[in-house]
C-alpha cells in the first residue's frame, strides 16, 4: 500500500507542468535518436547529459533533469524501430531484432502494421516492467541497506565479471576495456591519502581527474559518430507507409495476432535488462529466437511475421527499465545509457544506491512515475508523428553528423568551461574509434569509468578493515557467494577452453 | 587488420607499462618514500595510493599479452582479417571528417566557437556534403545565432570567443 501511495505521490509531481514538459521533449528528443541510424539512447543521454545541469538550474533539484534524460532513453526505445521498419537498418543496436521481421513485412505494402504493432508492443513492454519496478525496486533497496563495504565491491565486482563471462566480446579485449576504464578513473588526486595519482607530463587539467563527460561524449559523440560514418556508406531506400486514419485502424486491430511475441519480450527483456552485461539489445534478439523457437510456425519468421517484430520490441522497452533496477537500488547499472544516467546522478549530487528510496523518496517516486507517464507519452507521440518521423529520417547525415559534432564540443565546454576538457574529449573519441575498429568494446570501459571511484574506496576500505586480508570477501555471507560467482564468470571462459581441450582428443 | 592487431597490442602493452611506472610514483613532497612503496599494503592504511591503479594496469598488460598470444594463434576476428585496417573509404572519412574536427577544434582556439561554429559547418556541409550555398549559409547562420542566444544570453555560459572577443561587446551591451 506504501508503494502504491508513493507511486501515486510520485506520478503527481511528474505530472507538474515542467516536469510533464520535459518528459515530452526527452521523448521527441529520444525518439529522433533512436530512429536516426547510428544513435542510440547512450548518444543521446550522453551528448545531452551537459545540458541538464541548465535544467537543474532551473528547477533546483536533480529530479527534472532525470526525467529529462530517462524520457530520452525511453523515446529511443521506441525510436529504434521506425527505421529499422522502413530503412531495413536498425536505428540503434536494440533495434536489430525489428529488422527480421519489420523490413519484410514493410517491402510487402504493410509498413503501417508493422509500425504500429512495434508502438504497441512497446508500451506494453514498458508498462510491464513498470510495474515489475515498482514493486521490486523498493523490496532490493531494502535488501541491499544492509550491505557493507566488501558486499558492496562483490557487486561490482560482479557486474564487470559478467562482461568477461556473458558478454560475449573478446575476453581479452573486454578485460583491457574494464582496467583501462577504472584506471582513468583514478586519475588526479587520491581521495584516502591525498597523493596525486598519474597527473600525467604535470597537466594541471588531469588534477581534478578524468571527467566522466569528457570520456562519455568523447566515446558516443565522437567515436561511435566518426565508426557509424565509417560504416554507413552505402545508400538506403525508405519504403512507402501508408499513414492515414484507416489504415493505422486497421493496424491497431491486426495487433491481436503479436500477443505471445509481446508477452514473451515483456517477460525475458525486464530479466536480461536487469542483468549488468546484458541490456536490451541480447534482450530483444533473445525473445526474438524464443518468440521464433516457441511458435507454432517458426517458418514464418523473417518473412514479415508480427510476432517477429512484437518480440523484441516489447523486450527493449521492457529491458531499459529493467537495467534501471540494479541502477536505482545498488548503484550498479545495467547498460551503457544507465551507467550514464548514474554518472548524471552523481554529477547533479546524489548517491545512488539503496539509501536513495530511503534518503530521496521525492527523487525516486517522481522518477518512477514518470516512467510510466514516458511510457504514455511516447506511444502517443510515436503513433501520431509517425509521418514527421519519417521526413525526419531523410535528413542527410552531413547535415546532422557535423551538429552532432558541435553538441558534444558546446556541451563539454559548458559543463566545466574547461577547453581542456574539449580537446582530451576529441582525443578520446579518435581512440575510442580506432579501438572499436579492431573490435575492443567500449561499453565495458563506460561502466567502469563510472563504477570505479565507488569501487575502489569500497575495496580499500574493506583491506584496511581486513588488515590487507581479501578473505573478508570470501567469508561474509552476503559478499562470499558474490563473489565466488563473479570469479566463477571470469574463470567460466578458462572453464570452457580446458573443456573443449580435453574433448578433442577423445 | 592482422598487422594493425598486433601494432595497436604492443603499443597499449607499453601504455600499459608505462601507467604501471606512473602509478608506482611517489608523492614529490615526502621523499623518504620510493617508487613503488605504495603499490602495496601499508601498515595501519590498507593498500597504498598506486595499489588500485598498479594491478590494474599490470591486468592491462596482462590483456595486451593475451592479445598478442591469440594473434599469433590466429583466435581472434582481426588476427584472421585479411581486409585492411581502414579502407580507401575509410581512410577518406578520416582524413575529410577526422580532421575537419581536429580542425574545429583548433579554430576554437583562435577564432573562438562562434568564428569556428559556421566555418566548420561551411566545410562540413558545402564541400562534405555538397550542400547549396543557400541552405549551407542558412545552417552554419542559424546555428552559431541560436547558440550565442542560448548559451552566452540567457544561460549566461560564455564560451570562448578568441580573437573576435571584441566584436561581441556591442552584443552583450545590447542584449545583456
Amino acid at each position: 500500500m506504501d508503494v502504491l501511495l508513493s507511486l501515486y505521490g510520485g506520478i503527481l509531481i511528474a505530472l507538474e507542468p515542467i516536469n510533464l514538459g520535459l518528459a515530452i521533449v526527452g521523448v521527441i528528443v529520444g525518439l529522433f535518436v533512436g530512429a536516426m541510424p547510428g544513435l542510440g539512447s547512450v548518444n543521446g543521454v550522453a551528448i545531452l547529459l551537459p545540458f541538464t545541469f541548465i535544467i537543474q538550474s532551473f528547477t533546483g533539484g536533480a529530479t527534472s533533469p532525470m526525467i529529462f534524460l530517462a524520457s530520452i532513453y525511453y523515446g529511443a526505445m521506441y525510436g529504434g524501430a521506425i527505421s529499422s521498419i522502413t530503412l531495413g537498418i536498425p536505428g540503434a543496436s536494440t533495434a536489430v531484432a525489428t529488422t527480421f521481421d519489420g523490413r519484410p513485412m514493410a517491402l510487402a505494402g504493410k509498413a503501417h502494421v508493422a509500425l504500429v504493432a512495434a508502438a504497441i508492443a512497446s508500451f506494453i513492454g514498458g508498462t510491464f516492467s513498470n510495474v515489475m519496478f515498482t514493486a521490486f525496486a523498493p523490496a532490493l533497496a531494502s535488501v541491499a541497506l544492509s550491505f557493507g563495504d566488501p558486499e558492496v565491491f562483490a557487486l561490482m565486482l560482479l557486474a564487470f565479471a559478467t562482461f568477461v563471462g556473458l558478454g560475449g566480446d573478446d575476453i581479452p579485449k573486454t578485460i583491457f576495456s574494464i582496467c583501462v576504464g577504472l584506471v582513468l578513473a583514478t586519475v588526479g588526486f587520491d581521495i584516502i591519502s591525498g597523493e596525486p595519482r598519474l597527473i600525467f607530463f604535470d597537466i594541471t587539467g588531469f588534477s581534478h581527474g578524468i571527467r566522466f563527460l569528457v570520456l562519455a561524449i568523447g566515446v558516443y559523440g565522437i567515436g561511435e559518430m566518426l565508426w557509424t560514418i565509417n560504416t554507413s556508406r552505402y545508400g538506403t531506400t525508405m519504403t512507402k507507409v501508408d499513414v492515414s486514419f484507416a489504415s493505422i485502424f486497421e493496424a491497431i486491430k491486426e495487433f491481436r495476432f503479436a500477443w505471445r511475441g509481446t508477452m514473451i519480450g515483456s517477460a525475458m527483456g525486464f530479466f536480461v535488462g536487469i542483468l549488468p552485461a546484458a541490456g536490451a539489445t541480447p534482450g530483444s534478439l533473445m525473445s526474438y529466437g524464443v518468440a521464433k523457437l516457441t511458435s507454432k510456425d517458426p517458418d514464418k519468421f523473417g518473412k514479415g511475421e508480427i510476432n517477429g517484430i512484437a518480440a523484441p520490441e516489447a523486450a527493449n522497452n521492457s529491458a531499459s527499465t529493467g537495467a534501471m533496477l540494479p541502477m536505482m537500488t545498488l548503484g550498479i547499472p545495467g547498460s551503457p545509457t544507465t551507467a550514464v544516467l548514474l554518472a548524471g546522478m552523481v554529477i547533479w549530487g546524489l548517491q545512488p544506491g539503496p539509501l536513495l528510496f530511503t534518503n530521496q523518496p521525492d527523487f525516486v517516486w517522481p522518477l518512477i512515475g514518470s516512467f510510466y507517464i514516458a511510457n504514455v507519452i511516447a506511444v502517443l507521440v510515436n503513433l501520431a508523428f509517425i509521418p514527421v518521423f519519417l521526413w525526419m529520417l531523410r535528413m542527410p547525415f552531413t547535415i546532422l553528423s557535423p551538429m552532432i559534432f558541435i553538441l558534444s564540443l558546446v556541451g563539454t565546454y559548458a559543463a566545466y568551461l574547461d577547453m581542456f576538457d574539449v580537446s582530451l574529449m576529441v582525443i578520446v573519441g579518435f581512440a575510442a574509434f580506432f579501438l572499436r575498429i579492431l573490435d575492443y568494446p567500449v561499453a565495458p570501459a563506460v561502466l567502469a569509468i563510472v563504477l570505479g571511484p565507488i569501487a575502489e574506496p569500497k575495496l580499500r576500505q574493506s583491506l584496511l578493515f581486513s588488515d590487507g586480508d581479501f578473505s573478508i570477501f570470501f567469508t561474509r555471507p552476503i559478499a562470499g557467494p558474490i563473489t565466488v560467482v563473479a570469479l566463477i564468470l571470469i574463470f567460466l571462459p578458462l572453464l570452457k577452453f580446458i573443456k573443449d581441450k580435453l574433448k578433442k582428443p577423445a | 587488420m592482422r598487422r594493425a592487431e598486433l601494432i595497436t597490442a604492443i603499443i597499449l602493452g607499453i601504455l600499459s607499462l608505462a601507467l604501471m611506472w606512473k602509478a608506482g610514483e611517489a608523492p614529490s613532497w615526502n621523499p623518504d618514500i620510493a617508487r613503488f612503496d605504495n603499490i602495496g599494503m601499508i601498515d595501519g592504511e590498507g593498500p597504498g595510493s598506486g595499489f588500485w591503479p598498479f594491478w590494474l594496469s599490470f591486468a592491462m598488460f596482462g590483456s595486451c599479452v593475451w592479445i598478442c598470444i591469440n594473434w599469433v594463434r590466429g583466435t581472434s576476428a582481426p588476427s584472421q582479417s585479411e581486409e585492411p585496417f581502414l579502407d580507401e573509404y575509410g581512410q577518406r572519412t578520416l582524413i575529410t571528417v577526422g580532421g575537419g574536427l581536429i580542425g574545429f577544434l583548433l579554430v576554437i582556439y583562435v577564432l573562438g566557437f562562434y568564428g569556428a561554429i559556421p566555418l566548420f559547418l561551411i566545410y562540413y556541409m558545402r564541400f562534405l556534403g555538397r550542400h547549396s550555398w543557400f541552405a549551407t549559409a542558412c545552417v552554419a547562420g542559424g546555428m552559431t545565432v541560436f547558440c550565442f542566444f542560448f548559451f552566452d544570453i540567457a544561460m549566461r555560459i560564455v564560451l570562448p570567443k578568441g580573437v573576435l572577443e571584441p566584436l561581441f561587446i556591442p552584443l552583450y551591451d545590447i542584449f545583456l
